[in-house]
């Protein structure tokens, strides 16, 4: 009976040790790109080059953990305490959450890279059934009879809320600035939403994979994705007269890579999303490029220019948050489920 | 048959009601029972598995098997089987423990203590996760003090285990309270007053008795372990290779469009709970039909 009570004990020792070791087993020359839902291939692509490239440039393995999630909930980790090296986020009010609740990134974390902390662009498109049978091609198109537009919930979904102010925008533009005929448009147009899923990549499966709705508003770079990965028979992508432009942020978590003693490696991260190799990278990955002109002009060809309205026309994220998005905002009071 | 013939020859003296054996129903009503059962079963049972091995399978075997074998699904199939080997043996004492006490001993706090160890069923698993970020935070007590000394709970393996440990908690207690309360302590007492000590009682007598029960338990408890999504999901950070589990590669993969991976690691992950159900039917040949594996 002892050798039984032994044999527990020593496979408890045994479990404890194994797992406190894993715990801080990414303690050296790894780092963590916390990330958002549509970046998941091109940071394959991006992490390989860059490990390369270090590998070459300072002789050092470098280990590089990319997670992906719905943004709000990824900065979410960051705050509850994941060591992230980096962030790659998809909005800057998720990158300014983790400043104010943590102070682990300096306030003025926009600026320390080129174009706004912004390496790559995106904007709102719409992924249409192939040959766009119900004719849709531009927003006001999106209200007709019998069309259901599929997006995801602007109050948890980053994504939804360029869809909607790319819907604002443009309805703001073509009412000459009226803003009860822009707030009569949306309303509109979310009683053409039969299904609000929370996040992104859940709104491409409801369009995609179960077939429903005639039109999906959705980031650029995931319109291509859908039709690459799952069926370039089956969508197409219209491309409105007008939409905003997306500028997904990158920062250093800088008390993290202080701690860990990564700030080197981290800083030189980010900084190569901006090289000739980062950029071609982020082209591929149906990303508008910061630096055009570094580009291939081959993979700049499927980006069709387009009106676009930035976040700072209508007022920066700061004001356009709470005004839109926050409680008893904007969407609040035109969104009755159910309808 | 002829059994119920002749209770029926004796019956017949009562012409108004004729006699019908109570169990023998219709051949039809049996027939159509029976279908209904395992139609039920094939559809959504028998059908989804099936539907989830087509899938991994649909680009063939080798693709499928590629799939497993990279390196993060082999960190996750590692986790995952880390995790219920620490999970299991910790509830299966605690389980053990509780159901020895409450079953055996009269004191206060008992029905309180019995609503405590049931808590993990009524609670979603989510809030069971919740529960340890609130705890382990960077912003809480615990978190940065641990933190100090190195050891990492939240978005590492010991949060992934905590998190499995606390949703399949209730599985072996919950198997054993009541069949240890329905055969009370009078084997023990005879046991005890014959000379035995208390952890001879125990080896002897009342782990005997209990062994059906407790390898149910088990069996459920390491597949729920291997299984669990909500809770891992909400403390695992979703670190490939270091904190993802089988589940929530599944679902990483099944994000990414990697159909086939996703669904290769599922196979996997149903083929090991299949092995556990294998084994308990291998067990309960090996060592008899035991005293009447679980009445329920």
């Amino acid at each position: 009976m002892f050798t039984r009570r032994h044999l527990l004990f020593t496979a408890a020792l045994a479990a404890s040790v194994q797992f406190g070791g894993l715990g801080f087993a990414y303690a050296q020359q790894t780092i963590i790109n916390v990330s958002y839902d549509p970046t998941r291939e091109l940071y394959r692509e991006f992490n390989a080059a860059f490990a390369e490239h270090w590998q070459g440039e300072k002789g050092e393995t470098v280990n590089i953990q990319t997670t992906h999630g719905g943004s709000g909930s990824q900065a979410r980790t960051v705050i509850d305490g994941l060591e992230a090296d980096v962030v790659t986020l998809a909005l800057e009010a998720d990158i300014d959450a983790i400043v104010s609740n943590t102070g682990k990134i300096r306030e003025d974390w926009r600026g320390t890279l080129d174009n706004n902390n912004a390496p790559y662009t995106s904007t709102i498109v719409f992924l249409v059934r192939k040959g766009n049978p119900k004719n849709l091609t531009d927003w006001g198109d999106l209200v007709g009879e019998g069309v259901e537009v599929i997006t995801p919930n602007p109050k948890s979904s980053g994504g939804a809320r360029w869809n909607f102010l790319a819907a604002w925008a443009w309805a703001l533009k073509e009412h000459g600035g009226d803003e009860a005929k822009a707030t009569e448009y949306v309303t509109e147009l979310f009683k053409h939403v039969p299904v609000l899923d929370g996040a992104a990549r859940g709104s491409t499966t409801t369009f995609v994979q179960r077939g429903i709705g005639d039109v999906l508003l959705a980031w650029e770079n995931e319109a291509f994705l859908a039709i690459e990965e799952l069926g370039p028979d089956q969508f197409d992508i219209v491309v409105p007269s007008l939409s905003i432009l997306a500028e997904p942020p990158v920062a250093v978590v800088d008390a993290n890579v202080d701690a860990k003693g990564t700030r080197e490696v981290a800083t030189a991260y980010l900084e190569y999303l901006y090289s000739d190799v980062g950029q071609n990278i982020a082209a591929r990955n149906f990303y508008r490029p910061a630096k055009p002109d570094v580009v291939e002009p081959a993979e700049l060809e499927r980006f069709p220019d387009l009106e676009l309205v930035t976040i700072d026309d209508l007022g920066g994220w700061r004001e356009a948050q709470p005004r839109f998005f926050g409680d008893g905002g904007v969407f609040d009071q035109i969104y009755l489920p159910g309808r | 048959m002829a059994d119920s013939l002749a209770l029926q020859g004796s019956f017949a003296a009562t012409p108004e009601t004729p006699f019908r054996d109570p169990t023998g129903e219709s051949p039809a009503a049996k027939w159509v029972l029976i279908s209904i059962a395992v139609a039920f079963l094939a559809l959504v049972l028998f059908m989804p598995l099936v539907a989830v091995f087509a899938e991994a399978l649909r680009r063939g075997w080798q693709v499928a098997l590629a799939s497993i074998v990279e390196p993060d699904a082999l960190a996750a199939i590692r986790l995952t089987l880390l995790v219920a080997a620490i999970a299991v043996p910790a509830n299966l004492v605690f389980g053990v423990a509780a159901a020895w006490a409450i079953a055996k001993f009269e004191f206060k706090g008992k029905a309180f203590l019995i609503t405590l160890i049931d808590l993990p069923f009524s609670v979603s698993p989510v809030i069971a996760g919740l529960v340890y970020v609130l705890l382990f935070n960077a912003q809480s007590y615990f978190g940065p003090l641990l933190n100090s000394y190195g050891l990492q709970i939240l978005f590492a393996v010991p949060g992934v285990v905590l998190a499995t440990i606390f949703v399949t908690f209730p599985f072996i207690a919950r198997e054993l309270i009541p069949l240890m309360q329905d055969q009370g302590t009078g084997d023990e007492e005879a046991a005890i007053s014959l000379g035995a000590s208390g952890w001879q009682a125990f080896r002897l007598v009342t782990l005997p008795n209990i062994k059906w029960g407790l390898l149910y338990g088990v069996l459920l408890c390491n597949a729920r372990a291997m299984g669990e999504f909500g809770a891992v999901s909400v403390v695992s950070g979703r670190l490939r290779g270091e904190t993802v589990t089988m589940p929530l590669q599944v679902e990483i993969l099944y994000n990414e469009y990697n159909f086939v991976a996703a669904f290769a690691v599922a196979s996997l992950l149903a083929v090991l709970a299949l092995v556990t159900l294998v084994l308990k039917a291998v067990l309960e040949r090996v060592y008899g039909r035991g005293d009447g594996l679980r009445g329920h």
